[in-house]
């Protein structure tokens, strides 16, 4: 991203960026209209939902917005590693709660 | 021979013979208090984490007091002690806040920033050949955040309630109904965790981007990768801490109930609180931050110890590959083994099983790098200067500061041992006659590239002995008290405690040794400040030495390098060649001959 | 000095990064790994409460407002990513409107923002964050989120106004400054698409 781009990858990358600003706006409508199903699906059907939709417009502000999809190796190092760590933060202590002594 | 290199062209021609009395017209201001040189800021790093060690030490030496001689009114200093000491006397409370805060600041105001801000800041660019770190301003912030951060933490003593006294753990609900010592230690937290952060980016980014043309990864001395792999974990690790003492001031000072439990009862009194809330969530948050802090206490120190030995034995380090691959890989490791330090909260066998077995694996990485040093030495010239007595001693005692790891790491082994004074004992001996040996083998072998000048040998020596066996006598009687059941953060040692009679006579000893210790360091302290005017001038390479930072002039000026230096080989091509004459090549010379 | 330092702003050939680049990517996985942690307390706490006692998001929050903001801070993405492209396009101008824009945006999300906390404090009786561990946990990471919001606004602000002077002297470096502020202005973007489904809907 560093180099001089013409205007054509430019027009290219505006287009893309309006499709994902497009995408975005619906699948924000999609999770809110989703949520209106907790009362008849299993919570963690809910959950499921609500984090796989939240994953999808996440990924599309990483890789288009932030130009994640054409980055080097060394920042895709960097954020592996990261995505890894923030997992085992996120579950371990979960799992280590749901694995209690039984007194 | 590699060792000098002649001059070349340079901006400040006269930089070279007299850099220390260049003139930039900067004023005072910009050249010693705000300086973006990252040698300036290493050298105010190294010079505030010194003190703080030391103002943590004595902290250490009052509680010795209290613990060889309970009750004892302590001569002369007791009276100066104010309200935590009546007519000389220790309250339980103030102990509980000495301890407190020479935990905290040892490892978050002492080692760490000296170790990393001081020795990282000073010896990486020059090491990679660059002409500063990557981000000059934002290094110049991250030091003045810090200190800003350890006045914070100093300046609770004089509060009402006086300092945190929750232990550096600072485990609820106690920290979160202690007093307003406690805030400040969170406040002071998120300065050294915001410096830290901004330190990280730092050196990751500079380690990446500067390196001297030629210099690949696998070229860098090990200093630098262990300095790499620590940024990364204080970049990753750190984060979540921020957010716990967030969570932690959010209860402090609005209420909250994020650590208190549901029906509290305080002193008689149930709290009117939301409760809800959960005391293991703030050790979960805590442990993985500080499990990682524990290798960021050692890595560097690692570090330092390879770059003394390597040229204190005229060979190269054994296994430089699996030094390196080992370290990468404990790095990442150290971030999947917190919970072992909450093996008796309550979890089952499942998650306990889990985190015993990461645990034993990271010992394995430590082992090899352990291994590859002592493997080092072996047909070496070795040549037992100062820094290189320090460097050999840790091998040691870092290896019995890592055995007694091990019960603590077996959940079976770990539910007797765990909160007695058998891990105070083994955390020690890794931190002290281990890190912060190697720092003071950092300290005297970096002196000459700093200051033009050595230290005194003989001084060394009688810095370097007394202290190795005081540092046995304080820290292995604890494996014993430990063992027999004495628990940590006692105010009166386990005096009250029938099966504890046996051992107590240890806390004499082990009090005369941290004062025999702390008396000795006198020789280190007037050494370090005699030598500044009248050591033994150097050239840019007495130790005869491969790595980069030995081309820069004594003390390097501003930019370090005359021109950037070109790499040619890897870090330790001593005696190769394998000849009668001792001979070494600087990885800045150039192949085959020529200068 | 800071022309001494190598690759501030030209791509190091090894690594095809400069320095900037690195040193941003690098501070968002830092907060990552701080909202990771919000994150990781919320799913504690959850799974800890007492059942029943864990109030569904929709009936104490207001979801409609937080749609309307969540709208907000994707538009003031999309501004701010067109923001640096007219600066590939060399437009100084076209910047300023996007750049504005986002700014705009951003100030619209925090008086949202505000309506919506005011309203829990005047409720009778008022909602805080001492009220239930659940609003605690709202309340706090809604706020560091939204100062974060206010963080990202000001340096906007500042690359929109004194700092775009840069552009004269040193277009590409002031471009690269625009990258590093939109990539930190995206993150703030990403945490609130999972805080909205996380507190709100679930």
């Amino acid at each position: 991203m560093g180099h001089d781009m013409s205007e054509e990858e430019i027009q290219k990358h505006v287009r893309i960026y309006m499709f994902v600003f497009g995408a975005l706006l619906t699948l924000t409508v999609i999770t809110v209209a989703a949520s209106y199903l907790h009362h008849v699906v299993p919570m963690s059907v809910s959950i499921a939902i609500a984090l796989l939709i939240a994953i999808v417009k996440g990924s599309l502000v990483a890789c288009y917005f932030m130009h994640l999809i054409d980055e080097r190796k060394m920042i895709y190092l960097a954020l592996i590693l990261t995505a890894f760590f923030f997992l085992g933060l996120l579950l371990l202590p979960f799992l280590t709660n749901l694995d209690q002594v039984q007194t | 021979m590699g060792g000098n290199h002649e001059s070349t062209k340079t901006d400040h021609p006269e930089d070279f013979d007299h850099p220390e009395e260049h003139h930039h017209d900067q004023g005072f201001w910009r050249t010693y208090i705000f300086s973006v040189d990252h040698k300036v800021i290493g050298i105010q790093y190294s010079i505030t984490a010194l003190l703080f060690l030391f103002f943590g030490f004595c902290l250490m030496m009052i509680m010795r007091w209290q613990l060889a001689f309970p009750e004892q009114p302590l001569p002369i200093l007791g009276a100066l002690l104010g309200d935590g000491m009546p007519g000389g006397v220790m309250l339980p409370d103030f102990y509980n806040e000495l301890g407190a805060m020479h935990g905290t600041i040892m490892v978050f105001l002492g080692v760490v920033p000296l170790a990393v801000g001081g020795f990282g800041n000073f010896v990486v660019p020059l090491q990679i050949g660059a002409p500063d770190m990557a981000f000059p301003r934002m290094n110049m912030y991250s030091y003045h955040i810090y200190w800003m951060g350890g006045l914070i933490m100093l300046i609770s003593f004089f509060l009402p309630g006086g300092a945190a006294n929750s232990g550096w753990t600072s485990y609820p609900p106690l920290s979160v109904i202690a007093t307003m010592g406690q805030t400040f230690w969170l406040l002071g937290m998120v300065f050294l965790i915001t410096s830290s952060l901004f330190g990280a980016i730092n050196f990751i980014t500079t380690i990446i981007q500067l390196r001297a043309p030629g210099l690949s990864f696998m070229r860098l001395p090990f200093f630098v990768w262990a300095q790499f792999v620590t940024a990364f974990l204080l970049l990753l690790a750190f984060p979540p801490l921020e957010g716990a003492a967030i969570l932690q001031l959010m209860d402090r000072l609005a209420d909250t109930s994020f650590f208190l439990p549901s029906g509290l009862v305080v002193s008689g009194q149930a709290l009117e609180l939301s409760g809800g809330g959960s005391p293991i969530l703030w050790q979960h948050l805590f442990w993985f931050l500080a499990h990682p802090e524990v290798y960021v206490l050692i890595l560097p120190a690692m570090g330092i110890v390879s770059e003394v030995i390597a040229n204190n034995s005229r060979k190269p380090l054994w296994g430089y590959k699996s030094l390196v691959y080992s370290v990468i890989f404990l790095g990442f490791m150290s971030f999947i083994v917190w919970a072992h330090h909450m093996f008796i909260t309550g979890m089952g066998t499942g998650m306990a099983a889990f985190f015993q077995t990461t645990t034993m694996i990271i010992s394995i990485p430590s082992v090899v790098i352990l291994t590859a040093l002592l493997l080092s030495l072996w047909g070496g010239s070795l040549r037992f200067n100062t820094p290189m007595l320090f460097a050999l001693a840790f091998l040691p005692m870092f290896g019995i500061g890592g055995l007694t790891g091990l019960p603590l790491g077996l959940t079976a082994t770990d539910i007797p041992l765990h909160d007695t004074y058998y891990v105070i004992g083994h955390f020690h001996y890794v931190v002290a006659p281990g890190t912060i040996f190697a720092l003071f083998a950092g300290v005297y072998f970096w002196f000459p590239k700093a200051t033009g000048r050595k230290m005194n040998e003989f001084l060394g020596k009688l810095h370097f002995w007394p202290s190795l066996i005081f540092m046995n006598g304080i820290f292995f009687p604890m494996l014993i008290q430990g063992m027999a059941g004495v628990s940590r953060r006692l105010w009166d040692g386990g005096a009250t405690y029938d099966f504890a009679q046996n051992v107590l006579y240890l806390n004499e000893v082990m009090s005369y040794s941290a004062w025999g210790l702390g008396l000795v360091q006198v020789f280190f302290i007037f050494n370090f400040f005699w030598s500044i005017r009248r050591g033994e001038k150097v050239g840019r390479n007495p130790w005869e030495s491969t790595t980069l930072e030995w081309l820069a002039p004594s003390p390097p000026p501003h930019g370090n390098f005359d021109t950037v230096p070109e790499v040619y080989r890897g870090p330790y091509e001593y005696n190769v060649s394998g000849g009668d004459k001792d001979e070494f090549t600087p990885q800045y010379k150039p192949a085959g001959g020529g200068e | 000095m800071s022309s001494e330092i190598p690759y501030t702003v030209d791509a190091r050939p090894d690594t095809g990064l400069n320095n900037v680049k690195i040193g941003i990517w690098l501070f968002l996985a830092s907060e990552v790994m701080l909202f990771g942690s919000f994150f990781a307390s919320y799913i504690l706490l959850r799974v800890g409460a007492a059942p029943g006692t864990w109030p569904e998001g929709a009936s104490i929050l207001n979801v409609p407002l937080a749609f309307v903001n969540t709208v907000v801070l994707i538009t003031s993405s999309v501004t701010m990513v067109m923001a640096w492209a007219s600066l590939k396009r060399k437009s100084l101008s076209k910047y300023k409107l996007y750049m504005g824009l986002t700014i705009l945006c951003g100030v619209t999300f925090m008086v949202i923002k505000a309506i919506e906390y005011n309203s829990k404090f005047a409720h009778h009786p008022p909602l805080l964050p001492s009220t239930s561990t659940f609003l605690a946990i709202y309340f706090t990471m809604t706020g560091l989120h939204a100062l974060h919001v206010v963080g990202g606004s000001a340096v906007n602000a500042y690359l929109w106004g004194p700092g775009s002077k840069l552009w004269k002297s040193d277009p590409e470096m002031f471009t690269n400054r625009v990258e590093a502020a939109g990539l930190f202005w995206h993150l703030v973007d990403l945490i609130w698409i999972f805080l909205f489904p996380v507190l709100y809907l679930l």
